[in-house]
């Protein structure tokens, strides 16, 4: 932790904690004891986290998080491109998360792609009988409507879990009937507190069903890497990647976005785990690390001050032919970049920041923020656990407010005190912050724009908050009569 | 324990050039198209959500109104983030995040934590409950639990708290807005009802329709009409709100002590024949005045018979300024006529959207040439088939009942059509197909302002004939030859 500690002026461990007590007191006693210890002031010094995280949600406050299916489903099993994910329960879920993350994928819909939604939509009968024997049916049409798909996977909704069917059981039938990997998930939404348990659960699945059971057919070299931890929003692998192989590593397999099931299943032979969004996915690499002795680095693509850290941190993993290349592509991209910052530091420089976001994105974005000499007032999760928090605490300037799964109340009433030039969060907290005239941008799904990752993403970044906080149109916000 | 399935170990295969394109074109052929016809159990890329959507939507048409899920907190992530994004507005609503112990235990310390918190926090008029998968699966019983929620005091016993039962695996959307908005008149109105009272206003029932438009569109002709209306339920103000700088998590709805007189109203009609059946058995049952069940208004004829049964009710002559507007519209169509004419559309919707696109099409000499419905009963194929019947234009048109966007793609690329008209969902198929897509349906994820264009009454005709011929004529210029690229169209 040798980041210089920041202050932002007017923040102080008093004037956060004040600010928190204040909203706080709004609450009936029983959930304003349960809120508390969720919200804090950052101590950066410690290095450690300031907040409880990673519990069950107070019902009836509004929160932002979803459900462990979200996670499984809309996070690690929908971008990999070339299996049918079957949403395995009513009707809805599968619906609601139908092309809504903007995990991008290469191939084509229907025949070598799928991101489309498949559900056994289930009726009454289903519920009252057990939906098995439809999963059975639905699996074989699956194959023989897609047969270049590379296998299935059956996401279990609620009722799946809570009718007692065995998914696990079907799947491991029909997966030797048909010669397919069938990967049954059983990710309930009812689980856990959070779509966290959904991608734990997911990364235990591929341990179980998927990985190893696929061989590279190339020879091996040293610099065999896989991805981890990238989903391809609005492009990121495809920018992550190509900065990746320019610094001469070969990405053999992606997890998971634009991802492909063989290529993941084969990834136990890779030399060195790289992972950037580590809540989802550090399971899987502690795993590799553990059984097939891969060394795994968490590291950071957002804007140039962390992407240089990270080449140099990835490059000291090979030997110098690699960390040579390293510093000729810094030296290469930083003008480019030193550029981007000159254009648009002036029009942003001293800009406040409010950041919500999953499990990785607020700590890890804080640095593209301050290369455009914004400043972070404000940060937290809707399903970051404590290793997430205090990887937090040193990137956040000094005393500046945490929440940890925080209530749109108290999101709201922070964002009042504060007063930020721009808040980063999803969909549902976009046009509440925008009625209030504050500029917002969607940091899940990049606001239907992106990549962000790598420097081709920085270029595109400062742009899309430029105009975010720029934009004319806040000026009309307030009639003149 | 990798490889859990016990399948052997192969190396990581690529497909040929070759194969992909056979597969690629083998899922555009004939002998596909059957074999997708033929399937039992998988349902791909369905045009219907589940019922707590349409029951979300119905209660933020009410006064302070706090939509609230009972069940797991991701279900009401996704109803609000579906309507954010249709809207671009905020859709607040809480969910009592029910986890595995209230499989074991039941919801009610959920339900009764979830109402204190919500009731302090939010300060609802009204708290609207319903409920996904769990606890429909587990048989929570409601009644008792809000029951008890009042006898505990954790809100007080005079403040409005409904239920309805919404099961996901059960319907769709627009049945959980039956169920809800039903629950809602029966909740506001119990021992209302004033004998000899009349308020001379008209109850109108929308149905549930995603366009915010569309209910301005009603308020505007009613107003016309010199008749005072109370809609059941109006979502136009909370779901387009203006940007002013501040923010209310109640920003518009039917006025709670309205809602509650429209039982003494002078007449109620619904426009959602199939998505609000219950409610109106209901109201036919419970309300005063007389009751009227109208197709929605989409095209001339079924904004006619909106028109004429309002003028019948009412006792008035339709004004000169609708009969004005009518005569605008079909100068639109007359107009434009050439450029539709015996063009075959695909269509896929909610009911209550079919019956009006079809009516609409017919009217236009275009021919509705696949009518897909998700979810419907026999009765909606009845109606739909009997509009074909009327018209020459129908000849020849089919309509498939409980066939998904997976089916249309294969209509589509094995029986071409000029255009599709449905919602967001079916851009891959249309575009797959190489044709236009027209999103007056529900949801619109990628246009913007849609929801703001009514496709109801006149006005809606004359927005649809632009949006459609103006596309056409798009096409044209975009895709001509140079020599027949010309200033006239």
């Amino acid at each position: 932790m040798t980041e210089k500690i920041r202050k932002v002026p007017g923040i102080t461990k008093e004037s956060t904690q004040e600010m928190i007590d204040k909203v706080l007191a709004a609450y009936p006693e029983k959930a304003r004891k349960k809120r508390a210890p969720h919200l804090g002031p950052n101590d950066p010094a410690s290095g450690k986290s300031c907040v409880q995280s990673n519990k069950k949600t107070v019902p009836g406050v509004m929160s932002a998080r979803g459900c462990a299916y979200a996670g499984a489903k809309g996070v690690v099993w929908g971008p990999i491109r070339d299996m049918v994910h079957v949403s395995h329960g009513p009707v809805g879920c599968g619906w609601y998360s139908w092309g809504t993350r903007r995990n991008l994928m290469s191939g084509i819909n229907g025949v070598t792609q799928f991101g489309m939604q498949f559900t056994s939509d289930f009726q009454e009968k289903d519920i009252v009988y057990g939906g098995d024997k439809k999963l059975k049916t639905l699996l074989a049409e699956a194959h023989e409507l897609f047969p270049l798909a590379k296998g299935i996977s059956v996401l279990s909704e609620c009722p799946v879990g809570l009718i007692g069917d065995d998914i696990n059981s079907v799947a491991k039938t029909v997966a030797k009937e048909l010669d397919l990997p069938i990967i049954p998930c059983n990710c309930e939404g009812f689980r856990g507190v959070s779509q966290s348990l959904g991608h734990h659960i997911s990364n235990d699945t591929i341990r179980d069903y998927i990985i190893e059971t696929r061989e590279f057919t190339e020879p091996e070299t040293p610099y065999d890497i896989a991805l981890i931890g990238d989903y391809n929003i609005g492009g990121d692998v495809w920018s992550a990647k190509a900065l990746l192989e320019e610094i001469g590593l070969n990405v053999k397999s992606v997890w998971t976005g634009d991802g492909e099931m063989e290529k993941i299943a084969a990834t136990h032979k890779v030399k060195l785990n790289i992972i950037h969004c580590y809540r989802s996915m550090n399971y899987m690499c502690k795993v590799m690390e553990e059984k097939y002795g891969i060394p795994w680095l968490e590291f950071n693509f957002f804007g140039p001050t962390k992407i240089k850290e990270s080449l140099r941190a990835i490059g000291q993993c090979f030997d110098a032919t690699i960390q040579e290349k390293v510093e000729a592509v810094i030296a290469r991209h930083e003008p480019i970049m030193q550029a981007i910052i000159d254009e648009y530091k002036p029009r942003l420089a001293g800009k406040k920041v409010m950041l919500l976001v999953g499990g990785l994105r607020p700590r890890h974005t804080i640095g593209a923020y301050e290369d455009l000499g914004m400043e972070c007032v404000g940060a937290g999760y809707e399903f970051a656990h404590s290793d997430d928090y205090d990887r937090t605490a040193p990137e956040m300037p000094d005393a500046t407010v945490v929440y940890d799964d925080p209530s749109e109340y108290e999101f709201e009433k922070f964002a009042e005190t504060l007063k930020p030039d721009l808040i980063g969060s999803g969909i549902k907290e976009k046009y509440i912050f925008q009625k209030m005239g504050i500029p917002f941008r969607q940091m899940h799904s990049w606001d239907y724009s992106g990549p962000y990752h790598g420097y081709q993403g920085f270029a595109i970044f400062a742009r899309d908050v430029d105009m975010a906080v720029n934009s004319p149109t806040w000026g009309l916000v307030k009639s003149p009569f | 324990m990798a490889n859990a399935l016990g399948l052997d170990v192969k190396p990581v295969t690529e497909y040929t050039a070759e194969e992909v394109e056979r597969v690629k074109n083998w899922i555009n052929s004939k002998e596909y198209k059957e074999k997708n016809f033929a399937r039992q159990a998988l349902v791909i890329n369905p045009a219907h959500a589940c019922q707590p959507l349409g029951a979300q939507l119905v209660a933020h048409g009410f006064e302070g109104t706090l939509p609230f899920v009972h069940g797991s907190q991701g279900c009401a992530s996704y109803y609000r983030s579906t309507l954010n994004r249709h809207f671009r507005e905020p859709a607040p609503a809480v969910s009592d995040a029910m986890t595995e112990d209230g499989a074991v235990f039941g919801g009610q310390a959920n339900l009764h934590e979830g109402l204190e918190n919500a009731y302090t926090l939010y300060k609802p008029k009204m708290i609207a409950v319903f409920t996904s998968c769990m606890p429909e699966v587990i048989g929570d019983d409601l009644t008792a639990f809000i029951k008890n929620a009042k006898n505990k005091g954790i809100v007080p016993a005079d403040f409005p708290i409904l239920y309805a039962n919404t099961p996901s695996f059960n319907g769709t959307h627009i049945h959980g807005y039956d169920s809800m908005l039903v629950s809602i008149l029966q909740t506001l109105t119990e021992g209302k009802k004033i004998e000899g009272r009349c308020t001379g206003k008209l109850n109108l029932i929308p149905g549930c329709d995603f366009n915010t438009g569309d209910y301005r569109e009603y308020k505007r002709i009613f107003k016309e009409f010199g008749i005072a209306v109370t809609v059941l339920a109006d979502i136009s103000e909370t779901f387009d709100s203006p940007c002013d700088g501040t923010y209310s998590v109640y920003a518009g709805g039917t006025k709670l002590d309205e809602a509650a007189d429209s039982i003494n109203g002078k007449a109620t009609i619904t426009l959602g024949p199939y998505a609000t059946p219950k409610t109106f058995s209901w109201i036919k049952d419970n309300y005063a005045g007389e009751h009227a069940s109208l197709s929605m208004p989409i095209g001339i004829v079924k904004t006619d018979a909106l028109l004429m049964k309002v003028a019948e009710l009412f006792g008035k002559e339709v004004p000169a300024a609708l009969k004005a507007e009518r005569g605008r519209a079909v100068d639109a169509m007359t107009d434009a006529q050439q450029y539709m004419h015996d063009k075959k559309f695909a269509v896929y919707g909610d009911p209550d959207y079919l019956t009006g696109y079809v009516s609409f099409l017919l009217e236009m000499g275009a021919r509705p040439y696949h009518i897909l419905c998700s979810r419907g009963t026999k009765k909606v194929e009845k109606e739909l088939q009997s509009l074909l019947d009327a018209s020459a234009y129908g000849k020849g048109c089919k309509i498939y009942m409980n066939k998904d966007l997976w089916h249309l793609r294969s209509l589509l690329l094995t029986d071409p059509v000029a255009a599709v008209i449905g919602d967001t969902h079916g851009k891959f198929a249309a575009r797959d197909a190489g044709i236009p897509l027209f999103r007056f349906g529900f949801p619109v994820f990628d246009r913007v302002n849609l929801h703001r264009s009514p496709i109801i009454g006149y006005q809606g005709v004359i927005n649809m004939v632009t949006a459609i011929c103006n596309k056409f004529l798009d096409i044209k210029d975009e895709t001509c030859e140079d020599r027949f690229f010309e200033m006239m169209r």
